[in-house]
């Protein structure tokens, strides 16, 4: 099931913690697409995602935001 | 079988965090890590609003050290409970706002009740005995112990030898003989376990993960405080003063000048709940006007404003000021002289 999450305006780490804390609601196999305006992001949700078990489907630019899909691992 | 016994390392993303997280886990604990957001922690979102800075890497080097380490790190929000240890620390402010001792103390209580609510067995630091001068010293590092709650399940691995046995390591959980007993300010000994462990790249080893130990930073902090007549702050105020230039040309009112095209950006997201000037007849910062201004203020702002434009040398510059209920109205003012500009007036 595909998730959102609106993270704009946010700076680093806020968008992270908001991603953690939704992550944490999902299920395994969910997909979940987070939409941020801090370029902190392309570092900071793929390290994230890298050690606590999820994976990055893909990260995108669009229109000044950056959207990062990430599919729920084992965590 | 024996149990598999689990720490939470209170991680940083500095060098010391680092440290004792990876010589417990050399010691086959499972260890995780846990960071807590306070709203003042210079790691993070700064790097973001700057254009200048953004040539620079912009990791979160408390993730970076999770990896290092491979361990997770769970990112904790506290800010709204952190206020209540800014306002009113038991233990008092350091040399400027940092309430370093509180901090500690309120951080290892929060990784305390994380522990137990998830099973784990003991809590680790990367505290060096006499590395600071309020939270880590001997007579108060066990204050930390007691006051958080913590007590014998906190264990600091850099500097164990020298102080008491701690729980983990009287029932054989770690093996006291294999952790540490630096002290003092002198970074060489960390400095040479980070090369035995491999660790490269890592975060400055001077470790001021602070604003509130930033002399400048406080001073604004306090002024906000004083303009306002109360100690209450909010997410948006606590960033605010980390960007711009801050001008109190009188004590209800305060300019926020953008000094370029990053914080000018960062400043526009704020156009809907201040006051806010731009030149229109030359190039210039954006400005936001915290407070509430007379007539006169804002002619003055305006001047100010014109100030720090293209426009700086031109005998009259055009402005816009814009207000939260979206009303607007144009100003012709002539620029401030730079002499004008008092220097009791910049925050």
């Amino acid at each position: 099931m595909l998730y959102h999450l609106d993270a704009r305006r946010l700076l680093c780490p806020m968008p992270v913690i908001r991603t953690q804390n939704k992550v944490e609601e999902l299920q395994r196999g969910d997909t979940l697409e987070v939409v941020a305006t801090d370029p902190g992001v392309l570092n900071d949700i793929p390290a994230w995602c890298r050690i606590n078990g999820h994976k990055v489907l893909e990260t995108r630019e669009e229109n000044g935001e950056i959207i990062v899909l990430i599919e729920v691992g084992t965590s | 079988m024996i149990q598999q016994r689990k720490a939470v390392a209170l991680i940083s993303g500095g060098l010391d965090s680092l440290l004792a997280a990876k010589v417990i886990l050399e010691q086959g604990i499972h260890v995780e890590g846990i960071n807590f957001f306070t709203g003042f922690c210079v790691e993070g979102h700064t790097h973001a609003i700057r254009k200048q800075d953004k040539a620079k890497p912009k990791r979160n080097n408390a993730l970076w050290s999770a990896e290092q380490l491979g361990i997770k790190l769970h990112i904790v929000d506290i800010v709204d409970e952190y206020k209540d240890v800014l306002l009113n620390p038991r233990h008092g402010y350091g040399a400027n706002m940092n309430p370093c001792l509180d901090c500690k103390i309120f951080m290892v209580h929060k990784a305390l009740e994380w522990a137990e609510k998830k099973g784990f067995d003991l809590i680790i630091t990367g505290e060096v005995i006499g590395q600071r001068p309020m939270s880590q010293r001997k007579d108060t590092m066990p204050v930390v112990a007691r006051e958080s709650g913590a007590e014998d399940r906190l264990l600091r691995p850099l500097c164990a030898k020298n102080l008491p046995l701690t729980l983990p390591e009287r029932e054989g959980w770690v093996d006291r003989e294999k952790l540490y007993g630096f002290s003092g300010r002198n970074r060489k000994p960390q400095m040479a376990l980070a090369k035995q462990f491999g660790f490269e790249d890592y975060a400055s080893p001077a470790g001021g993960c602070c604003f509130l130990t930033d002399e400048a930073y406080s001073r604004k902090l306090v002024d906000l405080w004083q303009g306002r007549g109360s100690r209450e702050y909010e997410m948006d105020d606590i960033m605010l003063l980390k960007v711009g230039r801050h001008i109190r040309p009188a004590p209800n009112f305060k300019l926020i000048v953008s000094r370029e095209e990053g914080e000018n950006n960062f400043l526009s997201g704020y156009k809907k709940q201040f006051i806010h000037l731009f030149s229109t007849s030359h190039m210039g910062p954006l400005v936001l006007l915290d407070g509430e201004p007379s007539e006169a203020d804002l002619e003055l702002a305006a001047r100010i404003a014109a100030r720090y434009g293209k426009g700086r040398t031109a005998e009259i510059v055009t402005l816009e000021i814009h207000f939260p209920d979206g009303e607007s109205r144009t100003l012709e003012v002539a620029p401030m002289p730079p002499h004008e500009i008092k220097e009791e007036w910049m925050v």
